[in-house]
Order: structure tokens, then C-alpha cells, then sequence
């Protein structure tokens, strides 16, 4: 079985469907891109994965364990980690906090009434270390809320990449983000993808970042699947280039 | 511990050290039970900031655990024991079990909701202690008792009928017990609360239980309400059902607001402006309450960060 299966999901709300019946496998070690139109049920197909949302049909198993009816804090401690469409961070908060934040909480922390002596460096260490991977040492020490929004996003990966999780899921990280931005950020996946061998899944409008980092893409239309392949058969699809790459490509 | 930085420790010694001296300039200003009263409110503003300046929760029932506190130590002196160490411990843990027993009913709810539930779980209190007469002293209040001199064995301790003593006595129970919550909200657990203030989603897909972490917080909070309840039965030798009243609630939120919910020493200063405006313009006319709400508005209108955000920005400037 793959590492997160995905078994005909849906999504209802009210009587719109947001998500119907999609299926998606990805392998462990896999960086998945997820394209679509605005609107074809992306984020909602998220929100299914995380359990920000219930499912109305369908399966999610993470490393073959069934995810029904477990609550989105427990999943994280399974091992899965997201960042948002719109940045989630701690505004009123240095960048240093709000990455040390989920560093202590990744070592185990989050009740702990005192800091354990040991523990005071290698924390340090691992908070300068993301800052650093992060590109975000220069600004660490400034309030996340006052940052651009491209320094917003990258601190909201670093953010998730502090939690160690085996699957990482991002919701248009380049989102907003100009040219360099976008640039350091397909940097940063490319290299947690490929040195440290993590599990992503990328919703990302951007083709060039899309058709660069991915293994394979799922393309979904109004909620349903529309095609699954490697970067190579999408271009290829003549039915994902009618309905949506036509424009762009 | 972490290396003492004087520049961080500013604050804290100033406070300290006004408080420490007080009694030796209070009368050219006031008088001594008039800061034992701010100490004893500001202990109450902190404990209620813990909740709702630090973990971005507001309770509007806080009024509920001072006055169990107060009744608390009131009818274990006046029933049960007349001592005034075991009336305070009872009364800060009937206050603690209450909140325990309460959290998890309201801890799902937020904003306007919370608040609303934790007034009308508050009401409750109030009504029982008003209607519950043959013990409580009903509308009439609590009478009949008074604070006991400490006896340690080795030593005894006039908190009876010397006042600067009993100012002393009240002192090191609030150093103890800000200290506590001030090294609390340094630790990891208190940056986990911080977090769910600044942003409840991100700290929740973090992997932390928030309606856990919650009732933790306000479970700390209320305690250390009931514990400033216990030492304002104590300051008056008297209690009575408005201890317990919504009312009372909503003058310590005031505190912290006009204080400033967002510095740790805010809730204190907000606490030691009203008790002193109170005790001012209550002498001068009938409406003080209006007056003080004028100032209260000034402040939240013109700075939103209360009295200590003024005098961060001038320190920084
Ligand atoms: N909580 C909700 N309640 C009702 N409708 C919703 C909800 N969330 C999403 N929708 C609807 O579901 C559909 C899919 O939305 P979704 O946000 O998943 O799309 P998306 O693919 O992420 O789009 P975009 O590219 O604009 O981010 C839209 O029509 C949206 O209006
Ligand atoms: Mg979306």
C-alpha cells in the first residue's frame, strides 16, 4: 500500500460537491503536485487529507493506518504537516519564536513547565539551523506580521519543516511571491525533497515550479480527477491541456 | 538558570522595589491598606491576564474563583479552624477544583461564548451565596470572623491587627505566586499558550490539543483568583455575594485593558489606577463608576495597548 492512500473521497457542501470521488496514491518519498483551476476543489481536498474537514465518502490511510474520525493535532503527531492557502503564522511574534515554537514542541515540550537544561543548545542549534535553511537569519529577530509576504510564506514552511514530518503537504507555497522569492522557495522544497528524502504533496500554481519539482501531478477540474501522471504525460494530455494548460502553455 | 540580564530584569526591579518599600511612603499619598488592596487586585488582574492576555482567552467570570477564594477562607475560619494559613489553602483550592469541574463544559467555546458561559456559570455562585443565608450570611455578608496572627512555632506573625505586617504577608504571597506564572509563560508550556493567543489554527495543526491546553491555563488562572480572593476576604475580615458578581468580573477585564493585557506588569498597573481612582472619587461623588469608565474608554480609545504600552513606547523612544 502507498504511503498516503487516497480512496474516492468526497466532499459536500450543502449541495455543492467540492471534491468527488478522487483518488490519489503517494509513494513514500514522492513530491506530488496537485493542479487545477481556481475553485476545482484543491484546498478543500486538503482540508480532507489534514481532517480540517470531515469526509462525506471515501479513505484516507497514512502509512496504512485510517485516519477516520482522528483529529487534525493528531494527525500532525502522525507525522503530517501542512502550511496554508493563506499564511497561518504567529504575527505578533518574532520570526525566531514562531519557528522556535514548534521546535519545542517537536522535541516533546509542549507541557513542559521549565526548559530541561540539556535540551537549551540543541534546541538553539536546530532554531538557527531552519532559520538559516530558511534564508529567514537576517530578519529572525523582527515581528513575523511586519515581514513581506514572501518572508511570511517561507517562515510558515520553515514553520511546518520544524515539526519533522514524514509528509508535508503545501497549499500554493509561491502564492504572491515575485520572481527571486519564488525561486528560493522551489530551491527549499527541491533540496527537503531530495536530501532529506520527505513525502510532499504541493498544490501550486506556478507551472514552472510545478513542472520542475514534481514526480508526478494530479490535475482535478470541478472537483473531480481530470488526469494523473509524470510531468511529461501532463503536457502530453490532451484533455488537461483543453481544459486548463491551453491557456498557459 | 539563564544568565541574569539586568536590562530584562528592569521592570521587575522597579516594581519590586516600589513594593517593597511602600509602607515607608504610602501615608504621604495614602494609606497602608490601600496598597495592600492593590497588591491583593493586581494579584487578581494578573491571574485573570494569564488567561486572557496570554493565552487570548476572555473569561467574564473571573469574579466566580475571587469569591470562592474569599468564601473559601472565610468559612473555614469562621466554622472550621480559626487559622489563616489553612483558610487560605482551602480557599484557593475550592477555587482550583471549581475550575477544573467547570473547564471542561466551556473550553470548547470561544470568544463571545466563552464569555457569555463563564458569566452565567459565575451568576450561579452568586446566587447561592445570596439565597444560602444560614451559612453564607446571605445579602448581609460574612461576619463573625477575623484573620488570625500566623504561628509558625518559632515565631509568630501579628497579620491581626498590625497592618504593615499584614501588607508583608500579602506581599510575599503575591511575589510567590507572580513568579510563578511569570516563570511559567517563559517555559515551553508557557509558549504553547502564547501560541494558541496568536493564532489558535496554526497552533492546532502544530499537533497541540488547544481545548487541552486551555482548561490547563485557565485552570492556573482561576487558582491563583481564588488564592487574590482568599487574600481579599483576609484584607477586609469580611465577604460578601458581590465578590461573586458579574460586575466584579468585568472590573478586573478592566484592569488588564487599561493596564495593558500585553505586558506582564500591565494587569497590576491597571489594578493599582483603579483602586486608587475608586478610593479617590468615591469620597468625592456618588458617580465614581462613571468617571472611572471615562478613563477607561480614554485608554482603550487612544491607547489600545493600555497604560504600559504608553510607557514601553516612551522607554524605547
Ligand atoms: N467551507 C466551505 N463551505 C462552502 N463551500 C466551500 C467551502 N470551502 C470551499 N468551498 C467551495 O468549494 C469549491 C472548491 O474550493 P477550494 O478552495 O477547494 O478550491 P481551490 O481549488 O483550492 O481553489 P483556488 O485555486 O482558488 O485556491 C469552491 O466552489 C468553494 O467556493
Ligand atoms: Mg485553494
Amino acid at each position: 500500500m502507498s504511503f498516503l492512500s487516497i480512496e474516492n473521497v468526497s466532499k459536500h457542501f450543502g449541495s455543492l460537491i467540492a471534491v468527488d470521488g478522487v483518488s490519489m496514491n503517494v509513494e513514500r518519498g514522492e513530491l506530488r503536485a496537485v493542479i487545477g483551476p481556481n475553485g476545482a476543489g484543491k484546498t478543500t481536498f486538503f482540508n480532507l487529507i489534514t481532517g480540517m474537514l470531515s469526509l462525506t465518502k471515501g479513505r484516507v490511510t497514512l502509512d496504512g493506518q485510517d485516519l477516520a474520525g482522528i483529529d487534525p493535532s493528531k494527525r500532525v503527531s502522525l507525522g503530517m504537516a501542512r502550511t496554508f492557502q493563506i499564511t497561518e503564522i504567529f504575527p505578533d511574534l518574532t520570526v525566531r519564536e514562531n519557528i522556535r515554537i514548534p521546535v519545542e514542541i517537536q522535541a516533546g515540550l509542549r507541557m513542559s513547565p521549565r526548559m530541561p537544561k540539556a535540551m537549551e543548545a540543541p534546541i538553539r542549534q536546530r532554531i538557527e539551523q531552519l532559520l538559516e535553511e530558511g534564508g529567514l537569519t537576517k530578519i529572525a529577530g523582527r515581528l513575523a506580521g511586519e515581514l513581506s509576504h514572501g518572508d511570511q510564506r517561507a517562515t510558515e514552511i520553515m514553520m511546518s519543516l520544524a515539526l519533522k514530518p514524514r509528509l508535508l503537504l503545501l497549499d500554493e507555497p509561491t502564492a504572491g511571491m515575485g520572481d527571486d522569492e519564488t525561486y528560493a522557495v522551489a530551491r527549499l522544497i527541491r533540496r527537503i525533497h531530495q536530501e532529506e528524502k520527505m513525502t510532499i504533496v504541493l498544490i501550486e500554481h506556478d507551472m514552472r515550479v510545478v513542472f520542475n519539482l514534481a514526480d508526478r501531478i494530479t490535475v482535478l477540474a470541478e472537483g473531480r480527477p481530470l488526469a494523473e501522471g509524470t510531468p511529461q504525460e501532463i503536457t502530453q494530455n490532451a484533455t488537461v491541456q483543453a481544459a486548463y494548460l491551453g491557456g498557459e502553455a | 538558570m539563564e544568565n541574569f540580564d539586568l536590562k530584562k530584569q528592569t521592570p521587575n526591579l522597579i516594581v519590586m522595589a516600589l513594593l517593597v518599600t511602600l509602607p515607608l511612603w504610602i501615608n504621604y499619598v495614602s494609606y497602608t491598606q490601600l496598597g495592600t488592596q492593590v497588591v491583593v487586585m493586581g494579584l487578581a488582574a494578573m491571574a485573570l491576564n494569564f488567561l486572557l492576555g496570554y493565552t487570548g482567552v476572555l473569561s467574564f467570570g473571573h469574579a466566580a474563583y475571587f469569591g470562592l477564594g474569599a468564601y473559601g477562607a472565610a468559612m473555614t475560619i469562621r466554622y472550621i479552624e480559626p487559622s489563616t494559613g489553612l483558610g487560605v489553602i482551602v480557599g484557593t483550592l475550592a477555587g482550583m477544583l471549581a475550575a477544573m469541574l467547570i473547564g471542561p463544559m466551556i473550553v470548547r467555546l470561544r470568544g463571545v461564548y466563552f464569555a457569555m458561559v463563564t458569566i452565567a456559570f459565575g451568576q450561579v455562585f452568586y446566587f447561592i451565596a445570596f439565597r444560602w443565608n444560614t451559612v453564607t450570611g446571605g445579602d448581609d455578608g460574612l461576619t463573625g470572623w477575623k484573620r488570625m496572627p500566623l504561628d509558625f512555632g518559632f515565631a509568630k506573625l501579628d497579620i491581626q491587627r498590625d497592618p504593615t505586617t499584614f501588607y508583608y504577608f500579602v506581599l510575599v504571597i503575591f511575589v510567590i505566586a507572580v513568579a510563578i506564572m511569570g516563570l511559567l509563560l517563559r517555559s515551553p508550556f508557557g509558549r504553547t499558550l502564547i501560541a494558541i493567543r496568536e493564532n489558535e489554527r496554526r497552533t492546532r495543526f502544530m499537533g497541540i490539543n488547544v481545548n487541552l491546553h486551555i482548561w490547563m491555563s485557565w485552570v492556573i488562572s482561576c487558582t491563583f483568583m481564588a488564592l487574590a480572593g482568599s487574600m481579599s476576604a483576609l484584607l477586609n475580615n469580611f465577604v460578601d455575594p458581590r465578590a461573586f458578581f458579574w460586575r466584579q468580573s468585568g472590573v478586573f477585564v478592566i484592569m488588564c485593558v487599561m493596564g495593558g493585557m500585553r505586558s506582564f506588569w500591565g494587569p497590576m498597573m491597571g489594578a493599582a489606577i483603579y483602586v486608587w481612582l475608586q478610593d479617590y472619587l468615591s469620597s468625592a461623588t456618588p458617580n465614581w463608576q462613571s468617571f472611572v469608565g471615562l478613563v477607561f474608554v480614554v485608554v482603550v480609545l487612544f491607547f489600545p495597548r493600555g497604560v504600559m504600552g504608553i510607557i514601553r513606547r516612551k522607554a524605547t523612544e
